[in-house]
């Protein structure tokens, strides 16, 4: 009878223990006009924050004992392709069943269109919870934050058309990658022609590597403006799998995450829809829509952390030699604690990243509905370059973790982690990919670099140091000020080299060095409200954050502009 | 169509889950220890009720449980899942109930509040007592006929219904005409889980008996809300509401009387080394034949 939310007291912890929180519910619920006319809708702050509470209750119940359940038979049966058509593993079914019988679609959509219209926070916590049970499965019903970039770009007859069938459970899948166009998405080449007879676009084409790519309603990037080579020639089209037209010609046979069905798709001829406006559909729309699944693998990369923690410490409990049980042994013990301290860290940075990509979110759909007030527009502007900002540092920094952690979990286990017998395998496996797809960690890096040279972290991390803190973590926090300021020397010993190449090379290095400072300073407050859950991660992260801002603070000391030939392989 | 559905349901002690401190040392349940929840195979009734609700729109879905002020918890979690709301008959008068009180219980309050009942769909038994009577007699006592061990209705139409039941060795499947009264075994579909939106409609309905006491409505959190949704103040039955005969409720109505409760600690008694031996195999499988274990 485990409950994946219930059970984790952290989660709980992140939704209820931050400023924002009360902001955040007060736009989204524009101050609760929807109380009347919904049955379902709160009356205020703290019965919003209930029924967040209850709805995650019921993720966890089921992610527990339904999800969880199938994952093994999921990943060892994997989905087929059969007549043009995906077939998922038998189980997956049952998975969809009991979400769609829940109503957990469409979960951030507004109640006129038959959504639950929760915080982009709360669904973050959801995601987390089902991918802890299967990444896999947890990739197919997240697809449904596709269609946040339908609400935000689509008009108002599409919104109706397609957003109460993903709220009752229709799937979405968003067709982006081709063979020539990966992280280059510049290059897509589908081909998107105006049909004068039908009054319709058509596709022509292929795609490769899309999740879920059977999926009921799609999300296709392909190139309207012939003649066009670059990103401006593109658009974003929405193609209804009702309408026919596009086939599943394989699919891939993956390392990991073996319940969601990787699809290379042609498209015959396929009716389809434009959506937005011509020309901004890479520009504007696929930005749009990969931030928003950036947020998603971050998560998923939190829940795959949690279980490799969970699994570890199980097994470590268990697993006696040389007359005792392993976690009494500092080497596996210290393997577990920093486990545990990378997942409290990485979570704390997921969650303050979706809070800022609620305000914004929000305020931005309000801008839809009135004009916004000097003061909004210029706290819409903050949040959304804060979540612009967090985003790949949540991303890429999560998704290192969850690989870390993963292999960590599976050494904890021995010799049996190596046999395909226990879950840390399955975890391992699927963990992978989470650093590599929606943008490899190097182009997190790429994302997040801007925000590092131009001060902007700097910034967040002088005004969180200004924070109070408990007494008992005044000394953690002289630390940090001091990683602080290793982090902002080598910022600046980068900036005066005034290579491009130089720049680029030690980036990465620059990238770490912000997240373990800034994972530290969230921790360091979480610890001040909830010392029993995590004033030990404090403690265990401050002490390896310290240790990578030293080796990168090392590594960028010694890259110079004569170096760079020395990282260069013939 | 619409059926009008009545659901029995129980909240029992969760004895699946029984840890070291779940017997008291005079040998009953010790209540405190074990978690509360809605007896599983009235879940299996509750699914096969809301299914066909899913498929006679207009049909209602109503739970009747007896029980202390806390068992409205049942009520609540069938109206997350989809049932429209329910009936805690809950008076002292009926504390220490049997199967036959209990039955005697159930078929009044039912004979009270929906004399029109088409279905009465209860789980085959309780895991507290495991003794698969109250579905049956609370057939008896309203005089209609019972399905029992129920896997699965096919049918409702023309004033009848067929449904398939569990028994040894197969499937059968049987008609009857309505109103009828069904009990589900636990092989049949499970049930569906809450749903986001009905908990969040529903989580504040409560029956009078578990507002603190001396409280009303009126003094609850949120108090206009209870104005203003019927269905957020659950159904509560007395003796008295249903014009119960006292006598036959409760301890009073309860024939039942145990004399002696035993703890039995199961022994190993004999054992038999075999080893991997083709002829000791061979025995094996003879003797497992012998004694009709296996074939």
């Amino acid at each position: 009878m485990a409950n994946y939310y219930s059970d984790i007291k952290e989660i709980k912890f992140e939704l209820e223990n931050s400023a924002l929180m009360q902001r955040i519910v007060e736009l989204k619920e524009r101050n609760f006009e929807d109380k009347d006319q919904y049955d379902e809708a709160p009356q205020d702050f703290a019965d919003a924050m209930d029924s967040y509470d209850k709805v995650l209750d019921i993720v966890g119940d089921i992610t527990g004992n339904v999800i969880a359940v199938n994952a093994e038979d999921v990943d060892a049966e994997g989905p087929h392709c059969e007549g043009g058509r995906v077939r998922y593993a038998s189980k997956t079914y049952e998975n969809l069943a009991a979400m769609r019988s829940a109503g957990l679609n469409g979960m951030t959509m507004p109640r006129r269109y038959g959504g639950l219209n929760l915080p982009v926070t709360v669904y973050t916590a959801a995601n987390e919870i089902v991918s802890a049970a299967d990444a896999g499965f947890e990739n197919i019903w997240s697809l449904q934050d596709c269609i946040e970039t339908l609400y935000c770009f689509g008009n108002e007859e599409q919104r109706q058309k397609y957003i109460p069938r993903v709220c009752k459970g229709e799937t979405m899948s968003m067709d982006l990658t081709e063979p020539d166009a990966g992280s280059d998405l510049q290059s897509v080449m589908l081909k998107a022609t105006y049909d004068e007879q039908e009054q319709c676009w058509r596709l022509n084409g292929a795609k490769r590597f899309i999740t879920n790519g059977d999926s009921d309603i799609h999300l296709v990037l392909a190139r309207s403006e012939a003649g066009t080579r670059d990103g401006r020639g593109l658009s974003m089209f929405i193609y209804d799998k009702r309408d026919g037209g596009v086939d599943v010609r394989r699919i891939e046979n993956k390392l990991g995450i073996h319940g969601s069905p990787t699809c290379e798709l042609v498209y015959k001829n396929a009716k389809c829809e434009l959506c937005g406006d011509r020309k901004l559909g890479l520009i504007k729309y696929v930005m749009s829509l990969m931030n928003g699944a950036r947020l998603g693998i971050a998560a998923q990369s939190v829940g795959l952390s949690q279980t490799a923690y969970n699994e570890a410490i199980a097994y470590a409990r268990d697993r006696k030699q040389f007359g005792k049980a392993i976690i009494e042994f500092p080497a596996v013990a210290e393997m577990i604690s920093n486990i545990k301290a990378k997942l409290d860290a990485g979570r704390a940075l997921l969650y303050q990243t979706a809070r800022y990509v609620d305000i914004y979110k929000a305020l931005e759909d309000i801008a839809r509905e009135r004009k916004l007030e000097p003061e909004e527009r210029a706290e819409l502007k903050k949040y959304s370059r804060l979540a612009d900002a967090f985003t790949p540092l949540a991303k890429g920094m999560n998704s290192e973790y969850a690989n870390q952690n993963c292999y960590d979990c599976i050494q904890v286990h021995g010799g049996s982690g190596f046999m395909l017998e226990y879950a840390c395998q399955r975890i391992y496996r699927d963990a992978r990919i989470t650093s590599i797809y929606e943008g490899t960690t190097q182009l997190q890096t790429v994302a997040a670099i801007r925000y590092v040279t131009n001060g902007m972290y700097s910034q967040v991390i002088e005004e969180m140091l200004e924070a109070p803190v408990a007494p008992e973590f005044e000394g953690y926090k002289a630390r940090i000020q001091q990683m602080a300021e290793k982090l902002n020397a080598s910022i600046a010993a980068v900036k005066d080299a005034q290579n491009d190449e130089l720049h680029d090379l030690c980036a990465r290095h620059l990238y770490e060095m912000t997240g373990d400072v800034i994972m530290s300073l969230l921790l360091m407050q979480n610890a001040t409200k909830a010392p029993e859950l995590f004033a030990k991660s404090l403690q265990v992260y401050v002490n390896l954050a310290e240790a990578d801002v030293e080796k990168n603070n090392a590594l960028v000391a010694r890259m110079t502009t004569e170096s760079i030939e020395n990282y260069r392989q013939a | 169509m619409k059926l009008n559905i009545i659901v029995l349901a129980k909240q029992v002690p969760d004895t699946r889950n029984v840890g070291p401190d779940a017997m008291t040392p005079e040998g009953t349940v010790n209540r405190s220890a074990l978690p509360a929840i809605f007896n599983p195979e009235d879940l299996n009734a509750l699914e096969q009720a809301l299914r066909l609700k899913d498929q006679f729109p207009g049909t209602t879905v109503n739970v009747l449980t007896m029980g202390p002020g806390r068992a409205a918890e049942v009520i609540r979690e069938a109206m997350y899942r989809g049932a429209d709301g329910g009936w805690l008959l809950t008076d002292r008068a009926f504390a220490g109930a049997d199967t036959l009180a209990t039955s005697y219980a159930l078929a009044t309050a039912i004979k009270h509040v929906c004399p029109k009942v088409d279905l009465i769909i209860g789980g085959r038994q309780a895991i507290d007592g495991d003794t698969a009577q109250v579905g049956p007699q609370v057939a008896e006592k309203l005089g209609l006929n019972q399905i029992t061990y129920t896997e699965e209705i096919l049918s409702v139409k023309d004033g009848s219904i067929t449904a398939t039941r569990h028994i040894d060795g197969g499937v059968e499947t049987v008609e009857s005409p309505i109103p009828c009264v069904l009990t589900v075994n636990g092989s049949a579909a499970p049930c569906r889980p809450r749903n986001a939106k009905l908990v969040m409609k529903y989580k504040r309905a409560l029956a009078p008996m578990e507002l603190p006491q001396g409280t009303t409505y009126e003094e609850l959190p949120y108090a206009d809300q209870y104005g203003k949704k019927a269905y957020l103040k659950i159904g509560q039955l007395t003796t008295a509401d249903v014009n119960a005969d006292l006598q036959q409720c409760g301890l009073a109505g309860s024939p039942t009387k145990v004399k002696n409760v035993e703890n039995i600690v199961f022994k190993a008694k004999e054992s038999k080394v075999l080893t991997g031996s083709d002829e000791d195999i061979n025995a094996l499988v003879q003797e497992l034949l012998a004694s009709h274990t296996i074939g």
